[in-house]
């Protein structure tokens, strides 16, 4: 990747992102929706978007979404 | 459970939806008699330290904390996921399990819990600039220097013209210090959505500085 290519992915904003306080407000019914109807996750670009770009919110999602899992037999 | 449907800006629309019959036992026995409701509390309480506890474990791979401080964590982010629970409990709208809710908490909580301690041991003092990382930052090859040497140095013009003092010390605290949002969202006495929206403008404003001043094409605003 040459260095315009790299800063331009870097300085990358995504206009549909909700941010976190958004995302956060949905978390608990989007990581339902995750773990039991991935294909219906499309329909919502806006917390898809901020959890692509966040870091902090993506790890309270792989959090909640470890916590809902069923316990493994 | 219906989900809700999306709002223009990519969120969902309230809903109200008809409880599980789990859920519906939590919020019946949280809001019975006083001893209904302590008793709840602790079955609840025992429940959030469980996952708080999973929780930090699972992230102990990126934090050098180990132990009884890890347990300590994990204790406080229980007892402060149970308060707020129950000081917004009338605010679940059934729109999910009660537990999922609940747990969400357990999250933020942990979320801060490890953002404060991060200055316990901090990686570099809030105040320092390490100008030096930027090109691993941005994933760029040492051995192509020559090619991006203009550009970076392009770039830190603009972050000292083009962004104000407070998205300047965001910027520079999380891509150059590397500290984490939650962390200096604690030392600042904001918030995660306040310090990712500086950033996120600050990003913008560097961009469009950059292709004014003919860095970077015009043509790459994709969405991922």
């Amino acid at each position: 990747m040459n260095g315009q290519s790299a800063l331009d992915r870097f300085l990358q904003t995504d206009p549909q992102d909700v941010g976190c306080e958004e995302a956060m407000g949905w978390m608990h019914v989007y990581v339902e929706l995750v773990a039991t109807d991935p294909a219906t996750v499309s329909r919502y670009p806006g917390i898809a978007a901020h959890l692509r770009a966040c870091g902090p919110c993506a790890e309270d999602f792989e959090g909640l979404l470890a916590a809902i899992a069923p316990p493994a037999t | 459970m219906e989900p809700a449907e999306p709002t223009a800006r990519g969120g969902c629309a309230t809903l109200d939806a008809e409880l599980d019959p789990d859920s519906a036992e939590w919020l019946r026995s949280l809001g019975g008699s006083a001893r209904e409701s302590d008793a709840a509390q602790i079955r609840l309480h025992a429940l959030l330290l469980r996952i708080a506890r999973s929780e930090v474990r699972r992230r102990s791979g990126q934090l050098k904390i180990s132990g009884p401080e890890l347990d300590d964590i994990a204790h406080q982010a229980a007892n402060d996921a149970l308060m707020a629970i129950i000081a917004k409990t009338g605010q679940f709208r059934g729109d999910s399990r009660f537990t999922t809710w609940a747990f969400k908490f357990v999250m933020f909580e942990v979320s801060t819990k490890i953002g404060r301690h991060f200055w316990r041991n901090p990686t570099a003092p809030i105040d320092a600039e390490h100008w030096e990382r930027l090109p691993n930052r941005l994933a760029l090859d040492p051995a192509q220097e020559s090619e991006w040497r203009e550009l970076v140095a392009a770039l830190r013009r603009l972050i000292d013209t083009v962004l104000t003092s407070r998205q300047r010390r965001i910027f520079v605290s999380i891509v150059l210090n590397e500290v984490p949002v939650d962390a200096l969202a604690a030392e600042l006495g904001s918030n995660r959505n306040a310090i990712y929206k500086a950033l996120f403008d600050a990003r913008r404003k560097l961009r469009a500085a950059l292709v004014a001043n003919g860095y970077l094409d015009d043509n790459t605003s994709r969405r991922p």
